[in-house]
């Protein structure tokens, strides 16, 4: 703890020195992309002592990621998940919840979709069929954080064991049910029945970019918006920068607590549906995308600004399509996507510890 | 281990500041400060708010360093770039605010700070701790959770981690804020004790009869600047009237007349309340009817406590910090269940209501903890005046935020209240505690308001504001308002209230009328005599 340097001066009514606006803004700006810069080039370092060419490498994760209109299909569908888990996160987090368990909520309301929408299909119109299903995949994940949700805001356990060990008992559930009661008997590997592909979510135009990312991009501005300006939103940040002050300003700490969980982790399995109906149609016993990790760096890195995540998913999105096929061509290694994020956080500590020293000295 | 270090008994101070300089954005808050902190001897620091003493004992502390100037430590020059450094240096501090980890308990949090490698002994530090303990003469339990001691007891303990280490320099800043009259009067014989085993004390007070008590030499800051010093030997021919003469005029400048903040400085303590118009015969407002609380543990339930209060009537209640006054003061505000009995207000029952279903009929709380509870430090102060409307109109439409009407509404408060503050948009824990209990009081005054419940609405506050939240009191009763307060320095009660309880041990031991010779009976009761 300090004290704020500030803390005992008065401020007069003359207008401070501010400096102009537009440094500030570069100065943001900056610590955003300043960290991405520097874990590029320290991942270059690292392909270099691997024997690659790491210019090649990166232009080639670009056009194959970017810039070729396949990849970009690939990049902007990849998206969708992405973006509902960020959603999740940013309201768990900006309400002082660690939602560390959305790879668990995500994967077993992917696996309850996968097994439910080949049933519902059969005697339901499509439409009805993704509602149900995406109402569905919410429901089971907001279920999932119940225990984490109640523990929080009845005995104060902390959320982050909770939620990561409902997460590894997700999993492990998730994997149950495909093997045993969701099992599909006509294959031979363990698998959920399977989605036709002309049942699953409605393509945009001529590509293969289903309908999903605009739910998700919807998702996440919608998240944005009630978070800044609405009650609701202000009433989570008040409960998670000082509970005690919520109580003292009468809110309903329990209740709120609760719609937390649920949200985050409603909107988490939300993705999981939209995966599932958007892109495989079934779930395979070894699938585990695990975006959740991959999410909560990038949300950290856009500072739980619902517009700013949208940028970074792009860009980790970009990673890993072009990370995936530039694995399969250059031989770097499609866990090389994992290292960048990783340096990625290094950066962005190291960044953040800079500016705050800058700060500090400016205000000392 | 002694108290204090072996002392070189040199003739360089043992601390000594030579011009100071400190720049803040848009405010000199140290300018070129030259001042010697001698060997036994307490120096009292004197000044407003924004005189610049807090950054002076930031500097000291090592929690800031300066932009130029000296610091010397028997006569060398040092640098402070850490509070580590300071404490290496001998030098302990005391913060007005409290920095001690709520979740360890007492004796966990002195042994912190020790080596990482070596084991933190237990029998040592215990036995340490005994020592200094008993050289205060404060009684805490080593075994007892830090967060659920009371403030004052959390106080004691930041004085015993500042004397931990032993100690060239010990610096207090606005100790006694928190302390009832005998507990100052102990404070003085300590530092006494201390000064006498050749510690240097830097003592930082807003009130000028503990200045002249206790100082062996007086300084007044303004501005950022030493106005002016009364050296040992002048004080010790002084009166006590001349000391305070003197230092109002250092203080205020040569024109203050003892009117406006001098006046309240001058005669602090001799005010009475002139009793106002209560009508007795009216039925009582807010009624406290045989209220208990469960008790978490180490902390003081409240028992069988009664009481009434009238409209426009102020109800004091007194008591040493740690009584249970806390708790009485959540529980009335709804921030805490109802064991037994019945709290009501205009005749309605408000056991089973919470804070907002509580607010809604009328009930206000200050609370003492102005950044712990009463507001979010990270959010504006736009925000924070309507902490506790967020949802309702006219700032809220259909759950959506009306920011325009948001920041609207604070300007508005800040003119009205005279907030000083940068903007509406700052972070509020960037204000001075003055301030912040300034947005208090404009948050929870309003005309619904039927019942106000003050917790130490002066603490920590120097004497301009000191003087503003008691006006603001005394007018918000006077529109009829029922209004307990709660606080642990009789001046203030004796002028604020029209009848003062005592509280010992969560229960009102008796309630006196605020009349001649009200002082005397209080402190019977507060001693443990029972009567009325």
């Amino acid at each position: 703890m300090t004290i704020d340097a500030e803390g005992e001066l008065t401020v007069g009514t003359e207008p401070d020195r501010r400096r102009p606006a537009w440094r500030d803004a570069l100065a943001a700006t900056l610590r955003v992309l300043l960290p991405v810069l520097l874990a590029l080039l320290a991942g270059a370092l690292i392909i270099l002592a691997l024997g690659k060419d790491p210019l090649t490498y990166y232009a080639y994760v670009v056009r194959r990621g970017l810039l070729s209109p396949t990849g970009l299909e690939a990049t902007v569908t990849r998206m969708a998940p992405l973006l509902l888990i960020a959603a999740g996160l940013i309201v768990a987090f900006r309400a002082g919840i660690w939602n560390l368990g959305v790879d668990g909520q995500f994967l077993l309301a992917a696996v309850v979709v996968a097994a439910l929408a080949p049933e519902l299909i059969v005697f339901l119109p499509r439409w009805l069929t993704v509602l149900l299903c995406f109402a569905a995949g919410a429901l089971v994940g907001a279920v999932w954080s119940l225990i984490p949700a109640f523990l929080k805001a009845r005995h104060g356990v902390n959320e982050i064991i909770t939620t990561l060990m409902m997460s590894f008992l997700g999993i492990s559930l998730a994997n149950v049910l495909i093997k045993i009661p969701f099992n599909d008997p006509t294959t031979t590997v363990p698998q959920t029945a399977t989605l036709p592909v002309e049942d699953r979510l409605p393509r945009l135009f001529d590509t293969t970019v289903h309908s999903g990312v605009l739910l998700a991009l919807v998702a996440v501005i919608l998240v944005h918006l009630m978070m800044t300006r609405t009650a609701f939103g202000l009433k989570l940040q008040v409960v998670g920068a000082n509970p005690r002050a919520a109580l003292h300003a009468g809110l309903n700490i329990t209740g709120l607590t609760f719609a937390t969980f649920a949200l985050s982790a409603g909107l988490t399995g939300l993705g999981g549906a939209v995966e599932i109906l958007g892109v495989w149609g079934t779930v395979r016993a070894d699938w585990n995308p695990a975006y959740g990790l991959l999410v909560i760096p990038l949300v950290f890195l856009a500072r739980f600004h619902g517009v700013a995540v949208i940028g970074f998913v792009l860009f980790f999105a970009v990673l890993m399509i072009g990370g995936e096929s530039a694995a399969r061509r250059l031989d770097v290694p499609h866990f090389f996507v994992l290292v960048l994020v990783a340096l990625l956080l290094v950066f962005l500590a190291l960044v953040e510890y800079l500016d705050h020293r800058r700060r500090k000295s400016r205000i000392d | 281990m002694p108290l204090s270090a072996p002392v070189d008994r040199g003739s360089e101070p043992a601390v000594a500041v030579e011009s100071i300089v400190k720049h803040f954005p848009g405010v000199v808050a140290n300018d070129r400060i030259s001042l010697d902190f001698n060997r036994g001897e307490i120096h009292v620091l004197l000044g407003e708010n924004g005189a610049g003493k807090s950054t002076l004992i930031g500097i000291l502390a090592g929690m800031q360093e300066p932009d130029s100037g000296t610091l010397r430590v028997d006569g060398r020059a040092v640098r402070i770039a850490s509070p580590r450094e300071s404490l290496n240096l001998g030098i302990g501090t005391v913060f007005q605010h409290v920095l001690l980890v709520r979740s360890l308990t007492v004796l966990e949090n002195l042994m912190l700070g020790g080596p990482w490698w070596r084991r933190a002994e237990r029998a040592a530090a215990l036995a340490r701790f005994r020592e200094i303990s008993e050289t205060l003469g404060v009684e805490i339990d080593p075994d007892a959770e830090l967060g659920r001691l009371s403030l004052g007891q959390q106080q004691q303990v930041e004085i015993i981690r500042a004397l931990w280490h032993g100690g060239r320099v010990l610096i207090l800043d606005e100790p006694t804020s928190m302390l009832t009259p005998a507990g100052v009067h102990e404070l003085g014989q300590v530092m006494r004790r201390l000064r006498d085993q050749g510690v240097a004390i830097i003592f930082i007070t807003h009130k000028l009869k503990e200045a002249y008590e206790f100082g062996d030499r007086i300084s007044v800051l303004r501005l950022g600047r030493v106005v002016g010093e009364i050296p040992k030997e002048r004080l010790a021919g002084m009166s006590e009237a001349e000391v305070t003469d003197e230092i109002i005029r250092l203080m205020f400048g040569p024109t203050a007349t003892a009117t406006g903040d001098a006046g309240a400085l001058a005669h602090e303590g001799e005010r009475r309340r002139r009793n106002a118009a209560v009508d007795r015969s009216v039925e009582p407002l807010f009624a406290v009817r045989d209220v208990s609380t469960a008790a978490l543990p180490g902390e003081t339930a409240v028992r069988e406590v009664t009481f009434d209060v009238r409209p426009g009537e102020v109800f004091g209640i007194a008591g040493v910090d740690g009584n249970g006054q806390k708790a009485l003061a959540e529980v009335l505000a709804g921030q805490r269940p109802v064991a037994s009995g019945r709290i009501t207000l205009g005749g309605e029952e408000l056991n089973r209501l919470g804070v907002a279903a509580r607010r809604r009929l009328g009930m206000r709380y200050i609370t003492d903890e102005r950044l712990g509870e009463g507001t979010v430090g990270t959010h504006s102060v736009a925000t924070n005046l309507l902490v506790k409307e967020i949802g309702l109109p006219p700032f809220w439409w259909r759950g959506l935020t009306r920011w325009a009407q948001v920041r609207e509404h604070a300007r508005d408060k800040i003119a009205t209240h005279d907030i000083r503050t940068p903007s509406e948009q700052t972070p509020i824990a960037r204000l001075s505690g003055g301030n912040i209990q300034k947005v208090l009081l404009a948050r929870e005054a309003s005309s619904e308001a039927r019942v106000v419940i003050f917790n130490k609405p002066t603490y920590g506050l120097d004497l301009h504001n000191t003087r503003l939240a008691r006006e603001r009191i005394l007018k918000s009763a006077a529109s009829g308002i029922a209004t307990v307060v709660i606080s642990t320095e009789l001046d203030e009660l004796t002028e604020l209230c029209d009848r003062i309880g005592v509280m010992s041990q969560g229960r009102l031991r008796g309630i006196v009328d605020n009349a001649e010779g009200a002082e005397m009976r209080l402190g019977l009761l507060m001693t443990g005599a029972d009567a009325a």
